[in-house]
């Protein structure tokens, strides 16, 4: 914008800035807590002046957490791992399972699809706790109750509809004909799908991929009444920082910066190629 | 053997029939301009040919085999889309090369055929490009260069030039006609522009409301239409229309306009009585002094020179208005009272109910009826 007067700019640097301070300050406090003690954290008024320390850290990762005149064993690690397994796991599996069938909602009008689309959707309306109950039953007497293939399972009601209905949009969006046009060169339709659909689907697939890794990853209450402790992703495993002896804010504010770390620097990396033009101007409308 | 051959294609949409019943015959090698109003099934009656609609009912036979239960990849047919329909991430080359990839091809087998159909449509200097750093003319010779790629036996073009500035239009309509004997494909060239049709088709066929009006050479449509829809779409200016119903005395049949008599087609004398239209083309009309045989008074509204010719507004007592069209230079009022005769022996005649037209019969021989 060359033609924006000096004030204008001003201005819209100051707007900028109170955007980006309202949105990063819980971000900041979070990180500047994760390098505090207990003590220095609780002070009133609080400060920004403080001698940091990496104890913090140094107690998630060792897996020892020394409260006041006690010590407490947390398996941090393990629910990071955890966490990494279930997310990954969950979103790999709604994407093998997502991608096709949201190509053939789009693609084709077969009898009910409008309907088994909206009931996958509808799976995103239901309060979890309302399936959680049943649920646990079920899963303790078939076997699935502290199993990771359980969890991944109970996931896809998370990830896979959102993927479902994200991607199926993108390949609305691609012309049949571009697909129409590269089977009549004498390509499958499996073809077709693989070498035009897909790739210019791709941003969305990413896009959708990221979110439901997002949501998958802050999961808390499926994770909380269908795995014990060894299964326990971190969401759920920061509530061992509640202690008898008092809640360890400089140990969760640690956690909480390794735990969004990896869905932080996902999210800036995959902005750039969401962002790009999705269409490339193939066909003209 | 013919290259295409439809047989009773019928396909509804919702219940409503957007192809009707169409059979069509477009022998080897020869190019046939499908041509009609937009809505008129034009695109659906390609895209059954290409597979990529299913006809509820009828058969498509390309080159003798019945290819109606076939998927679009075993048919053999190239297509070039109206909105081009190139792939957005790849490069030219790449697009042009996807039937030579289809067959396994060996890499300098694929080069060579792309490079000579992109030489062929003078894009081989873009080849390395994203279709988004083509320009219009370009993306559509490099959709058209695809569809030529594979040497299909079958080329179907949907308005290949629509989306094209006009000065491009005018090159690629001298052109394509050039390049698809070349080629010796069987073609089917979709067009709404009838001076397109004319130009490409050895015959054109003309669809309305998915049925097929007329199949004939360019000059049979103009010169002796079907119907009236068909007369109207032929020819720019437009046809006059002029409500009449004939009538006879001993020198003939003859058609009363502003109440002078207007002599008829004698073999026309089956139409005397009947609610008709007289379709009078615009160059068929002349301006004439007042004292000269049959001639009209008119009021001349408008003018309109064209850069080969005049085209004039006038109306007549009645309030009926004329178009008429001249050679540029030739001498005419430019606004005023003023008289025309109309070439009415020669004029098209219609039946005001179903806009068929009436066919005069020749002399002593059987009723033709109406052209079917």
């Amino acid at each position: 914008m060359d033609h924006a007067s000096p004030l204008e700019r001003i201005l819209r640097g100051v707007a900028l800035t109170v955007v980006v301070v309202f949105f990063m300050f819980p971000l900041v406090w979070i990180l500047l807590m994760s390098f505090q003690t207990n003590e220095t954290i609780l002070r009133s008024p609080p400060s920004l002046v403080f001698q940091p320390t990496l104890d913090n850290y140094r107690a998630l990762l060792g897996g020892r957490l020394v409260g006041a005149g006690s010590t407490l064993q947390v398996s941090y690690v393990q629910n990071l791992m955890n966490s990494v397994i279930l997310s990954v796991s969950s979103v790999s599996l709604a994407l093998l399972l997502g991608v096709p069938a949201a190509y053939a909602f789009a693609r084709f009008r077969f009898r009910g699809s409008e309907d088994i689309a909206f009931t996958l959707l509808s799976f995103r309306f239901a309060p979890p706790l309302l399936v959680l109950l049943p649920l646990a039953l079920y899963f303790q007497q078939i076997g699935l109750a502290n199993t990771y293939i359980g969890l991944i399972w109970v996931y896809q009601l998370i990830v896979l509809p959102l993927i479902l209905w994200i991607v199926r949009g993108y390949f609305e969006d691609i012309s049949p004909d571009v697909e129409y046009a590269y089977r009549l060169a004498g390509h499958s339709w499996f073809a077709a799908f693989r070498k035009i659909a897909l790739p210019l689907a791709g941003p969305g697939i990413a896009a959708a991929g990221l979110l439901a890794f997002i949501f998958a990853w802050n999961n808390f209450v499926f994770a909380l009444v269908l795995a014990s402790a060894d299964k326990q992703p971190v969401t759920v495993g920061a509530l061992a920082f509640i202690t008898a002896s008092g809640i360890q804010f400089g140990q969760i504010a640690a956690a909480i910066v390794l735990s969004n770390a990896p869905t932080l620097l996902l999210a800036l990396y995959a902005q750039r190629h969401l962002v790009e033009g999705l269409s490339l101007g193939a066909v003209k409308g | 053997m013919a290259g295409i051959d439809l047989d009773n294609v019928t396909k509804r949409f919702k219940g409503t029939a957007a192809l009707d019943g169409v059979s069509l015959t477009v022998p080897e090698g020869e190019t046939l301009a499908l041509f009609g109003p937009s809505g008129s099934g034009k695109t659906v009656l390609l895209r059954v040919i290409a597979g990529v609609v299913q006809p509820d009912a009828g058969r498509v036979r390309l080159g003798g085999r019945d290819v109606t239960e076939e998927p679009p990849e075993d048919r053999g047919v190239g297509m070039a889309f109206q909105n081009f329909a190139l792939f957005p991430h790849m490069s030219a080359f790449d697009n042009i090369a996807a039937p030579l990839t289809a067959r396994r091809d060996a890499p300098s087998v694929l080069k060579a055929g792309v490079e000579r159909v992109a030489k062929l449509l003078k894009i081989d200097h873009v080849l390395g490009q994203a279709p988004r750093q083509l320009s219009n003319g370009q993306k559509q010779r490099t959709a058209l260069a695809r569809a030529m790629a594979g040497q299909p036996k079958v080329l179907l073009l949907d308005d290949p030039l629509r989306n094209v500035d006009a000065k491009l239009r005018f090159e690629m309509r001298l052109e394509l006609p050039r390049l698809l004997a070349r080629e010796g494909v069987t073609a089917i060239y979709v067009t709404q522009d009838y001076r397109e049709a004319m130009a490409l088709g050895k015959r054109i066929a003309v669809l309305f409301e998915g049925r097929i009006a007329q199949i004939a050479t360019p000059d049979e449509i103009y010169h002796a239409p079907a119907t009236l829809a068909i007369a109207k779409l032929f020819g720019d200016p437009a046809i006059n229309v002029l409500d009449v119903t004939p009538e006879r005395d001993a020198h003939g049949p003859f058609a009363r306009l502003s109440d002078r008599r207007a002599p008829l087609d004698p073999g026309l004398a089956h139409a005397v009585g009947r609610a008709c239209v007289l379709g009078v083309r615009p160059e068929a009309i002349r301006f004439v002094d007042a004292e000269a045989p049959g001639a009209v008074p008119v009021t001349v509204e408008a003018e309109t020179p064209l850069n080969e010719k005049t085209v004039t507004l006038a109306v007549t007592r009645r309030g009926r208005e004329l178009l008429i069209s001249r050679p540029a230079g030739a001498p005419g009022p430019a606004t005023g009272p003023a008289h025309v005769a109309v070439d009415s022996v020669h004029a098209l005649l219609f039946d005001r109910e179903t806009g068929a037209r009436i066919a005069p019969e020749p002399p002593g021989g059987a009723i033709r009826g109406a052209a079917a």
